[in-house]
């Protein structure tokens, strides 16, 4: 029954889509908007079938995004648009196998340390000689053979789910070994080790693979976990504070970390070669104004010629042509896409009733909002612009594989989640429906 | 961990709140000031795409029209002015990378059509692309082309013309003239040519010791104040010892007993230098505020793009007040350091020739939107009223007396009674001149016909050997006939 909400908000996700489609495209773009309804509602299809107590939004929500994301890229370059297609169905593919056999993601905690292992050689990857790239001085690709992509996308995945898992089996121990010092709650020192180590790879990121938005949003997504396992708000304020000295440690040693900040306190300083990028970006949006200039009405290039007026539009940038082109009101839709996705996937969370499913729902959640924060941060000048996607609207496969198969996850914790607190209500004698 | 999660979720829409607050910041509330950064280069890349609206002369010659080049996304639009130098003054010019000057930048707005954010939101909804209006002017393409023509015989220096009951700018001509369609290529070496300085439009930035021409706003402010009348008679000896130098007459003539028709006619500068004194500085400066002296000319031109007119101190790079000293003797007869606009000049003929009422010079005449539609038309408006009706009625007889009979009778046209008066200021050893010691600066002003006024024009030509009336007059003379026989 959920179905009907969902439809709804599918079909006037692509009712505005086609409008602005319409004017400028033809058939030819119904033909594509209609091969991504039809591969949509099949999804969601599958989705309520094999999973029919998932939270029913969740879906909806990320393929409003990927259609958003699919316009404003094929009104870059239809070439990329293409691309982007085939990533598209390649995440759903990713999807719904996930689905299909990681029903029981207890598995998941079995192989906690492999799966950890894993997400930081994902992350030192780009770092390795032959398959190792680097992009704007961080080293966030890789390529083997012809196929590219970002570790630091599926990275994350791992990273989340390993330490749910080390916390659902610590967060105990965190709490009852806490001591005072000085009126400051600190942890036990032996299980602080771990968390040690994290922050130790998060200084790590951001000197091996010099990247502070990746360093900052694993970082964050941690000190969430941490917080909701063991409560103490403490950790959080330790956690932060030594985040900041470290980072302010590195950005004062590694050039491209300090150039990174250097250009976010002064992108006047040179507004044609360093500053480029964040001044376009807000030179950008300050032509969008409330209603923007219309779709496809904004300028990318400068006219005439191939050079960048809004540098990555397609990615770094994406949300800045948002704003350019649907203004103010068209990015505050975009914001609120991504509050309801997290507003979902932490009601995922609350349901979930063992502490793995909800420190692990938690974690995609937080990792997922804070990416989104990160970038959006970034071309807004709230943070130094680093180069994260923007999640499901940016071009780049990885990033969309990565956020299917964490979308994936988040929803077989539903299920089980609503599943069971179904069979308690019913087992209390409370035969509540309607959810 | 449920009260975490809840808290974790706080922080999340805190977060996304800031995010909404920078993007509206940056978007809405601070956007004005971002278009306006040296770093930015859209608000002129995306003008460049709208279609300009074309600028018209009166009769409906094209001066200034966009054409497209490229298609698609690389679709701009190029100005040309197929007039060429005719009009590169007063219109200026407007590209991207060389900016925008005079008329062009002065209804920048009408002419990329932001005359409203309503009208633009009707047309993002309806899918229409931006397109500017077009902008019918008040200029007279055949009196245009003879003050040109006839200041590119006589030498550099301006010609204005106001039609004087609306202030409509029918002339507004500078020599040396520049193509406004050459300035991508050249507009470094227009700018650097330091002699002719084509760029700067003379007629309205032009800052020329107005000589004898200054007499009747003199005489103006003796009549209206009543320090005189027509019938008050003044010695005028043939030398005047003034603040320790002498102040001569032509030829050292003197005049006694002499009215204000004698000493118009025959320009006697110890006439008006008496005058000037009887004034008082007090007085002598009042008027010429109400003419506009000391303000900025009230044309439809950028502020910074036109001088204005009085006393100007060179040492202090400021115009002065009626509580600085001045020789005001001099003053009077338009010397000391008293420099003038030619288009100051052509509003005190223009106030003379509309009953003492000036109105406000333009040169636009209507906006006509896309659509064929008029969306504004100029509604002539006073700018002041310096002198009544009957003291401009006592002054044009005055002044019909100089090209009759007196200094001005170059300037005579066949059959109509025309006022006026000449001006010839001595420039010796002025760079602008190459420092010669004979050089002048010739004016003339003044309207027609005489008592139903079409036309008021100033002319005036720089670093001239010759008199107002021999280089000026004439000028006055064929611009004013071409515009009487085009009624």
């Amino acid at each position: 029954m959920a179905l009907v909400p969902v439809a709804l908000l599918l079909t006037a996700g692509f009712a505005a889509v086609f409008a602005q489609e319409n004017s400028r495209l033809d058939n030819v773009s119904l033909i594509y908007g209609a091969y991504f309804f039809a591969l949509c509602l099949a999804t969601h299809i599958y989705l309520r079938v094999r999973l029919p107590k998932a939270d029913p939004y969740l879906f909806p929500l990320a393929a409003l995004l990927m259609a958003l994301g699919l316009v404003m890229i094929y009104r870059i370059d239809p070439t990329l648009a293409r691309d982007q297609a085939n990533w598209f169905v390649l995440g759903l593919v990713l999807f719904a196998l996930t689905i299909q056999f990681l029903r029981d993601y207890d598995v998941l905690e079995r192989y906690r340390y492999t799966i950890a292992v894993i997400g930081l050689l994902l992350l030192l990857a780009p770092r390795l000689p032959g398959i190792g790239q680097q992009v704007n001085g961080a080293y966030l690709g890789v390529k083997l053979g012809p196929l590219a992509f970002q570790p630091a996308e599926f990275s994350k995945i791992c990273l989340v789910v390993f330490l749910a898992s080390y916390l659902r089996e610590h967060r105990e121990v965190l709490i009852v070994g806490a001591r005072r010092v000085l009126g400051v709650t600190l942890p036990p020192l032996k299980h602080f080790g771990p968390m040690l180590v994290v922050w130790g790879a998060s200084m790590f990121m951001l000197v091996v693979i010099r990247d502070l938005g990746s360093s900052l949003m694993f970082f964050a997504a941690f000190l969430a976990l941490l917080y909701v396992a063991t409560g103490r708000f403490s950790f959080v304020v330790i956690g932060m504070a030594m985040f900041l000295v470290g980072a302010w440690f590195f950005a004062s040693t590694v050039p491209h970390v300090h150039d990174r900040v250097e250009i976010w306190l002064n992108p006047y300083a040179h507004p044609h070669k360093s500053g480029y990028q964040i001044l376009q970006s807000i030179f950008a949006q300050a032509d969008g104004g409330l209603f923007g200039k219309g779709f496809a009405q904004g300028l990318i290039t400068v006219p005439g010629t191939n050079d960048a007026l809004l540098p990555a539009a397609q990615t770094d940038t994406i949300y800045s042509l948002i704003v350019n082109e649907l203004g103010l009101f068209g990015a505050c839709g975009v914001i609120l896409t991504y509050l309801l996705i997290t507003a979902r996937g932490f009601k995922i969370a609350l349901l979930a009733a063992d502490g793995f499913s909800k420190l692990l729902a938690t974690g995609l959640t937080a990792v997922f909002a804070i990416q989104a924060f990160v970038i959006i941060g970034g071309v807004t000048r709230v943070i130094p612009l680093t180069g994260v996607t923007l999640p499901f609207v940016s071009y780049g496969g990885s990033s969309i594989v990565a956020n299917f198969v964490l979308l994936a996850l988040l929803l077989l914790v539903s299920d089980r989640a609503r599943r069971e607190s179904g069979q308690a209500e019913r087992l209390g004698g409370l035969a509540l429906e309607g959810r | 961990m449920n009260r975490q999660i809840v808290k974790l979720f706080g922080l999340v829409v805190a977060l996304f709140a800031v995010l909404i607050g920078f993007t509206s910041y940056w978007s809405v509330f601070d956007a004005k000031a971002l278009k306006e950064k040296d770093a930015n280069a859209r608000p002129l890349l995306e003008q460049q795409q709208i279609k300009r609206g074309r600028i018209l002369a009166a009769d409906g010659t094209v001066i200034a029209r966009s054409v497209p080049k490229g298609h698609g996304a690389g679709l701009r639009y190029v100005r040309r002015y197929p007039e060429g130098t005719l009009y590169g003054h007063p219109i200026g010019y407007s590209f991207v990378d060389e900016g925008d000057s005079e008329f062009e930048q002065f209804h920048n707005d009408e002419l990329v059509g932001n005359e409203s954010e309503f009208s633009s939101i009707l047309d993002q909804l309806s899918g229409r692309s931006q397109e500017g209006s077009d902008i019918v002017t008040n200029l007279d393409p055949a009196a245009q082309k003879v003050a040109l023509g006839d200041l590119e015989a006589a030498g550099y220096g301006a010609v204005v013309a106001i039609e004087p009951q609306s202030g409509r700018v029918k002339v507004l001509a500078s020599n040396p003239p520049y193509d406004p369609n050459r300035v991508p290529y050249e507009l470094s070496k227009l700018n650097t040519n330091e002699a002719e300085r084509p760029l700067y439009d003379r007629a309205t930035q032009g800052q020329y010791p107005p000589g004898s021409t200054f007499k009747v706003v003199t005489a103006a402010a003796g009549l209206e104040s009543g320090a005189i009348t027509p019938e008050t008679q003044i010695d005028a000896p043939g030398e005047l010892e003034v603040e320790g130098t002498p102040l001569r007459n032509d030829f050292g003539i003197s005049w006694p007993g002499a009215t204000l028709d004698t000493a118009l006619t025959n320009s006697v500068n110890t006439w008006f230098g008496q005058l000037g004194q009887r004034l008082g500085e007090d007085t002598l400066f009042e008027y010429m505020e109400r003419f506009g002296f000391n303000s900025t000319p009230a044309i439809d031109l950028p502020a910074d793009q036109v001088s204005k007119s009085g006393v100007y101190d060179a040492e202090k790079e400021e115009l002065l007040g009626p509580n600085d000293p001045v020789d005001l003797a001099r003053v009077a007869i338009g010397q000391e350091r008293l420099v003038v606009t030619p288009l100051q000049m052509a509003e005190v003929a223009a106030a003379v020739a509309n009953k003492g009422k000036l109105m406000k010079p333009q040169i636009w005449s209507r906006v006509v939107d896309p659509d064929g539609r008029v969306t504004k038309r100029l509604a002539p408006s006073e700018y002041s009223q310096p002198i009544s009706a009957e003291t401009a009625e006592e002054l044009t007889t005055a002044m019909e007396g100089v090209v009759r009979e007196g200094t001005g009778t170059n300037a005579e046209i066949p059959g109509v009674p025309v006022a006026g008066k000449t001006g010839t200021a001595e420039t010796p050893g002025n760079k602008a001149c190459g420092g010669g010691e004979e050089e002048n600066q010739a004016w003339f002003i003044g309207f027609a016909p005489a008592e139903d006024p079409k036309i008021a024009i100033a002319a005036t030509v720089e670093c001239t050997e010759e008199f107002g009336n021999d280089v000026a007059a004439p000028i006055f003379r064929d611009v004013a006939e071409t515009i009487l026989n085009g009624e």
